[in-house]
């Protein structure tokens, strides 16, 4: 039996473990599950030290950078919170994460998710050389963000005209809710379809 | 309505579902019905902006996943590497997911297949670089600085591809095959918005709905999951995984739809006794 083999088997059985639960929580399963849990977390450990650790800052401090001996003291300092007498050095780590995250971020983001969004929602209701459903297009966009600022805004009662809009607001929320849900549902379904041609690809191989 | 199906089906056992479900997927994936396949507007717009492409032009190809969404990302992946191939551009691979990197290597080794294409001339894969948004900014300085090897330690100097292209300046389009953080939105995010490349690419379809936004403004054309992978293939004429897996797709969501409105014609049947009154005890 060659190991390309035995893998597959390996898989399949483990797939049917997972399975199994659906029928209800048993033995197989739980083997399943603490396996997954137990090797994922040795993988991990193995991968992140050797493609992270050991590439940025070991070969690095091996090289005579000093540079890295900086991130080598915030890295320790972090793994401080395990002893709560010096735990409050890890702050110190956390604080630059937190400062150099948002000094990359900032700008950037405001930049795309709402400067840029902003104007890609500023559209002509009348475009020119569009079809009807172009025109109708349009006109759903800014009646759908209108509406849906709108039900946030919580400086106005939602009574009367602004009452209204917001309960346009809301049906565009569920709209946007049902659109997420449905996309959920065939991520899902994906996955099981993926494991099933799995099962029956190539493990039966009768597809 | 009788009381009796109503109560029953009220209290169903979940299993009976799953059981459902489970034949709505098998049995379309072993007798397949070929059900129509449309290409949606961001996918054809994915594939008119390689089409349009030059031969020779230099696409860089994020590979921002792992096994997990490998069914998903996978097929669409080996589509556009295909219709990259097809067309003579040059791919180079990167990954911001560690195991990104050897799927990427699996997609390259199945879409050479066929084509005359040669490892570091036509194609590299330059392997995982930890840093996320931050190996996607060095890009933009030094493509050759951050990274030095590809994917087995060759170096990437020495690779004919690679010689010309340092920066994103020497990239005519980016993508990322995208299934969380980090993924699509920080290209768009660098890429397109700091160093204003053409970016496109595709996700999984949980996050497709976050990502329809940026389209086509910022994002030249988006793939969302297991259907814009088989879209892809529809567009490039070459039935893969995610073609296959389409009518398991089709039927399984008509099946859960069905679902969803028998479970609220019953729901709000149960609601309206409950007002009248009417409760079996």
């Amino acid at each position: 039996m060659n190991l390309e083999l035995l893998g597959t088997w390996l898989a399949a059985l483990l797939t049917l473990c997972i399975f199994s639960f659906l029928y209800k929580d048993n033995p197989f399963y739980k083997f399943a599950e603490h396996l997954f849990v137990g090797v994922s977390a040795g993988y991990w450990l193995c991968y992140n030290f050797w493609n992270m650790v050991k590439p940025n800052l070991w070969d690095n401090l091996v090289s005579g950078n000093w540079r890295y001996l900086l991130p080598l003291v915030l890295g320790i300092f972090m793994l401080a919170r395990l002893v709560p007498k010096v735990g409050w050095l890890s702050r110190c780590a956390i604080a630059f994460m937190i400062g150099s995250g948002a000094g990359i971020m900032i700008i950037t983001y405001l930049q795309t998710n709402f400067l840029e969004q902003i104007k890609n929602t500023l559209v002509s209701l009348n475009p020119a050389g569009q079809p009807w459903y172009g025109v109708l297009n349009n006109s759903l966009l800014f009646a759908g963000v209108v509406s849906g600022l709108v039900y946030f805004f919580f400086s106005k009662a939602h009574t009367g005209v602004t009452g209204g809009i917001a309960r346009v607001g809301v049906v565009f929320l569920m709209v946007c809710f049902g659109a997420s849900f449905g996309y959920t549902v065939m991520a899902r379904i994906s996955l099981l379809i993926g494991r099933m041609y799995f099962l029956l690809h190539d493990w039966i191989g009768v597809v | 309505m009788n009381h009796g199906i109503v109560d029953k089906l009220k209290s169903i056992d979940r299993r009976i579902i799953f059981l459902f479900v489970a034949v709505a997927v098998v049995v379309p994936l072993l007798y397949p019905l070929g059900l129509p396949l449309k290409a949606s507007p961001p996918s054809r717009s994915l594939y008119r902006e390689i089409e349009s492409l030059q031969s020779g032009s230099v696409v860089l190809m994020a590979f921002d996943y792992d096994p997990a969404t490998d069914v998903e990302l996978g097929p669409m992946s080996l589509a556009i590497i295909r219709h990259c191939f097809r067309k003579g551009h040059n791919v180079i691979g990167m990954a911001l997911w560690p195991q990104g990197a050897g799927l990427a290597r699996t997609a390259f080794a199945q879409a050479a297949e066929g084509y005359d294409v040669e490892y570091g001339v036509d194609y590299v894969n330059l392997g995982f670089k930890a840093g996320s948004i931050v190996v996607i900014d060095s890009l933009g300085k030094s493509i050759h600085e951050s990274f030095p090897k590809d994917v087995d330690g060759r170096p990437v100097e020495d690779m004919p591809l690679m010689r010309n292209v340092r920066t994103y300046a020497d990239i005519d389009f980016v993508m990322s095959m995208s299934a969380g953080d980090p993924g699509l939105p920080f290209w768009i995010m660098i890429a397109q918005g700091r160093y204003g490349k053409k970016v496109g690419g595709g996700c999984t379809a949980v996050s497709a709905p976050m990502l329809y936004p940026y389209y086509p403004n910022q994002l030249v054309g988006l793939l969302g999951g297991m259907k814009g992978a088989a879209e892809y293939e529809l567009l490039i004429n070459t039935k893969g995984a995610a073609t296959k897996g389409m009518d398991a797709q089709s039927i399984a969501h008509a099946l859960i739809v069905f679902f969803v409105i028998v479970g609220n014609i019953f729901y709000f049947v149960s609601k309206r006794r409950e007002k009248r009154g009417d409760v079996r005890v």
